[in-house]
């Protein structure tokens, strides 16, 4: 059964927000020291549209969520998680099951590749989303196996070198730090997670 | 008519003095639009503002873009891509110095250069 959306949309928003200050350090030891910040600021204005956009069908909401990322966040993120969640509400029926999440988050693997000029093993939220993408394409995905992988894949950005972005400026000096957006997006799969547990 | 030019930096005050400049060399005879900052004002770039700033600098000769790092680049082609398609068709961004590139560009448009001369002006700065 589908978790309520507006819970979905609060956990979420609150995890980012309460994020704020790790990604924003992160991003500060490779980057340019915003990514906390511009995401605090999409998901606040994202929170502002709460009850237009939860009076949409799933798709509709997601797309709104998506073009409000893009137009508040006044980062490289604001187009790359846009474009992650218009993807996902173009893709996605009104009750999605995993193979249609699968399905649809490996299409936004493509199209935030394609956004980003970025692929695989660059040391990007890629490396979190596209293994979570072909994981859920498997048989049997549990909760506990997605959390698990978020966190491993966050964590394997670690050493890699960064070859996008304002990182890829420190080349060897990117490695030993995880990617911001790596970790935003580990926070993200861990609030969906935690939302269908029931622990949110 | 000559090709519009749009300046997008981190910076409002770099892209207000990328403007300057530009302004200094071709006067106002060369549609230009620029902007910086996120949405707060602060460092970063906004598609709104990106999309304001191309609305400013429209012409149907074209528009050329230029950013100075990363989310620059990002966000403006989302702002290009919200456009309709027959105005994105007219729009590139110049793989070009934001400051540089704008003078240049900007001079390469007032002497009439088409959309793809006034790039490859701007993008001659990078060859070097």
């Amino acid at each position: 059964m589908a978790p309520p959306l507006d819970l979905l949309l609060d956990t979420l928003a609150a995890r980012i927000i309460a994020a704020a200050d790790e990604l924003t350090a992160l991003d500060s030891a490779i980057g340019d020291a915003d990514h906390g910040l511009n995401m605090k600021r999409g998901f606040e204005a994202v929170q502002a549209e709460r009850a237009a956009i939860l009076a949409k069908p799933l798709g509709e909401a997601l797309k709104t969520i998506g073009m409000t990322l893009v137009m508040k966040v006044g980062g490289a993120s604001g187009p790359l998680y846009g474009t992650l969640f218009m993807t996902l509400g173009k893709e996605l029926p009104a009750e999605p099951s995993v193979a249609d999440l699968a399905r649809a988050l490996g299409l936004a693997v493509e199209a935030l590749k394609a956004r980003g000029k970025a692929d695989f093993d660059n040391k990007t939220m890629l490396d979190v989303l596209g293994p979570l993408a072909q994981h859920l394409a498997g048989s049997d995905a549990s909760l506990a196996s997605v959390r698990a992988l978020a966190a491993e894949r966050a964590k394997a950005t670690v050493p890699m070198k960064a070859i996008k972005g304002r990182a890829s400026f420190l080349g060897d000096r990117s490695i030993g730090h995880m990617d911001p957006g790596a970790r935003s997006s580990q926070i993200m799969i861990e609030a969906v997670c935690d939302v269908l547990e029931g622990k949110a | 008519m000559t090709v519009g030019i749009v300046i997008v930096s981190h910076s409002p005050d770099v892209a207000k003095g990328a403007a300057d400049m530009v302004r200094q060399m071709v006067g106002n005879e060369v549609p230009l639009g620029f902007c910086g900052g996120n949405p707060d004002g602060g460092l970063g770039t906004s598609v709104e503002k990106i999309l304001a700033a191309i609305d400013q600098a429209w012409s149907e000769d074209g528009v050329a873009i230029l950013v100075d790092l990363g989310g620059a680049e990002t966000n403006s082609e989302m702002a290009i891509e919200m456009l309709p398609e027959d105005k994105q068709a007219k729009i590139v961004i110049c793989n070009a110095p934001v400051v540089e590139g704008a003078v240049m560009a900007a001079t390469e448009a007032w002497g009439g250069g088409s959309l793809h001369d006034v790039k490859r002006t701007a993008e001659e700065l990078s060859a070097q």
